[in-house]
């Protein structure tokens, strides 16, 4: 019997090896391409033969993978008649390899699906089969996809430092996007952020890794036996995660402590400030408006200031959140007119939440059945549902 | 074997039996409900006749070309009087007979009081590619 590839292993790999024959010369797209091809034979041949180098043995595969597709595709070219100069070798890099993979898959340039799916592939180590899996979307879409993207950044130079920005808002859209397949994207966005604060520092960076260590602690507590949400103050605080929770906290304090606030390291206050509650009813929601209050000066999101209603609601009273809200809303929540995506999602479950705790339970029942013909997906909708069908219960009973 | 979807509604089909809004069921009832549809799934996954399946948002807009160098028209959402599906389930069968036991089955989804809600549901036919006999 052979061993099993450690696909961890193979995949930590992959920016190294592909930021080796990027500075050997080879173009991006097609140094990628070989460093996929030199994958899938590491798993076809390793377990039978592991090699004692793992780095060394990808590089020397992905390089011989390169030249054969580039001979090939040199002879083709040249019985076209378009003779073309063999690549130069490209300036020696300035940054490290791995930062510029990151800058690179999310360039500007690049739509957000794009680049999580070249970030994904380049930097993460994914098939396009894993990332389409992931995405629900057929193979063949997400490799036309990524192929794309490629030709997109074949331009981009690999020796200028990029936006760190751009990369922290694709990591963000790859955590939020959860996980369906075999491959659980919220633990592979804190791998590729924790890669990042490795080769990167920068407070935001550290910011964004607290804030995802701090939300995926939460996981176990945030779904029933049945697969239906749990929100945050029925969860199971026992169920949470007290060892990343520690390693958010901590690495948030030292972000915090350099006095260059970001969006992300407000966020992730707000989540230590939840992780630090032994119990929901002594969640620090002063606090928490604090840093909402933070995070509007910083963003000045219309959901950022949807949540801060909702803290304002703890903090001071439902009154005063449900104020708070018409301020955002106008005048009332509910259906907007012009159709789907106009309206502030979640406006109106906001509103329903406030009105229950005001005593109004009929405004809250219609406001939850509201909210859940607005809801953006199937969990949230079913738990939007089971609140109006409670108080409704409730009312008759 | 041939596909068929099942076209579940928000609107526009005929009134179901144990017609009661999902919001004045009991949280219990919702809960015996839901059980029930994924139940339904996961077996036809088992007998390798299940394809796919998605709910949809209320909520949509007709939208149609408006001509050279302007923006789409779009009118809606939906005016209270239209069809409006709320989801589908694609399944792959053998038989017609076996769509219409499968697409029973679904209807008698539990509902308010626990009973089924006898809705109805729209069976349609995927068209086929051609075959390569045809003699």
């Amino acid at each position: 019997m052979s061993s099993p590839v450690d696909e961890a292993l193979l995949r930590s790999l992959t920016p190294g090896v592909l930021g080796i024959l990027v500075r050997r010369g080879a173009d991006f797209a097609a140094a990628e391409d070989a460093v996929q091809d030199a994958l899938v034979e590491a798993v076809r041949g390793w377990p039978e033969d592991p090699p004692r180098d793992p780095k060394g043995w990808l590089v020397t595969v992905a390089w011989r993978k390169f030249l054969d597709a580039t001979r090939a595709d040199t002879a083709r070219r040249r019985r076209e008649g378009l003779v073309e100069e063999e690549p130069r070798p490209g300036p020696a890099p300035a940054v490290d390899d791995t930062l510029q993979l990151y800058f690179l898959c999310a360039h500007p340039s690049l739509t957000p699906s794009s680049a999580v799916a070249l970030t994904l592939r380049a930097v993460g180590g994914l098939t396009t089969r894993q990332i389409a899996q992931a995405y629900l979307v057929p193979e063949a879409t997400m490799a036309q996809r990524i192929s794309r993207a490629k030709r997109t950044v074949s331009g981009v130079r690999f020796d200028r430092p990029g936006d760190v920005a751009t990369v922290l808002r694709v990591l963000y859209l790859v955590f939020n996007e959860g996980y369906s397949g075999d491959v659980d994207l919220a633990a592979e966005a804190i791998r590729l952020t924790r890669r990042l604060a490795a080769v990167i520092d920068h407070p935001e960076v550290a910011g964004l890794l607290a804030l995802m260590l701090l939300h995926h602690a939460r996981r176990a507590g945030r779904t029933a036996p049945d697969g239906s949400l749990v929100p945050l103050a029925e969860q199971d605080r026992g169920r949470w995660d007290t060892e990343l929770i520690a390693e958010g906290v901590e690495i948030l304090q030292a972000a915090l402590a350099r006095d260059r606030l970001g969006e992300y390291q407000a966020q992730a206050a707000v989540a230590a400030l939840h992780a630090d509650a032994p119990t929901a009813e002594e969640t620090d929601w002063v606090q928490i408006v604090e840093w909402y209050d933070e995070l509007a000066r910083l963003t000045d999101s219309p959901v950022v200031r949807l949540n801060r209603a909702v803290a304002v609601g703890e903090a001071d009273g439902p009154r005063a959140g449900l104020a708070a809200l018409a301020d955002l809303t106008g005048s009332s929540p509910g259906p907007a007119a012009g159709g789907h995506g106009r309206r502030l999602p979640r406006a109106t479950a906001a509103a329903a939440y406030l009105h229950e705790r005001a005593g109004d339970l009929a405004t809250a029942a219609r406001l939850y059945a509201d909210a859940a013909r607005e809801a953006p997906n199937l969990p949230e909708r079913d738990y939007l549902t089971r609140q109006a069908a409670r108080l409704n219960t409730r009312r008759r009973g | 074997m041939a596909k068929y979807l099942l076209l579940k509604h928000y609107r526009g089909a005929p009134a179901a039996v144990n017609d009661v809004p999902m919001d004045q069921w009991t949280p219990e009832e919702i809960s015996a409900h839901v059980t029930y549809m994924d139940d339904f799934a996961e077996r036809l996954k088992e007998t390798g006749e299940y394809v796919d399946s998605h709910a949809l948002s209320p909520e949509g807009t007709f939208v149609r070309y408006d001509g050279e160098g302007r923006p789409p028209v779009t009118d809606g959402p939906f005016a209270e009087t239209k069809d409006v599906i709320a989801g589908w389930m694609e399944i792959d069968v053998d038989t017609y007979e076996r769509a219409l036991e499968l697409a029973g089955e679904l209807s008698a989804a539990p509902g308010a009081g626990g009973e089924p809600i006898h809705e109805w549901l729209e069976l349609r036919p995927f068209l086929s590619t051609a075959p390569t006999i045809t003699e």
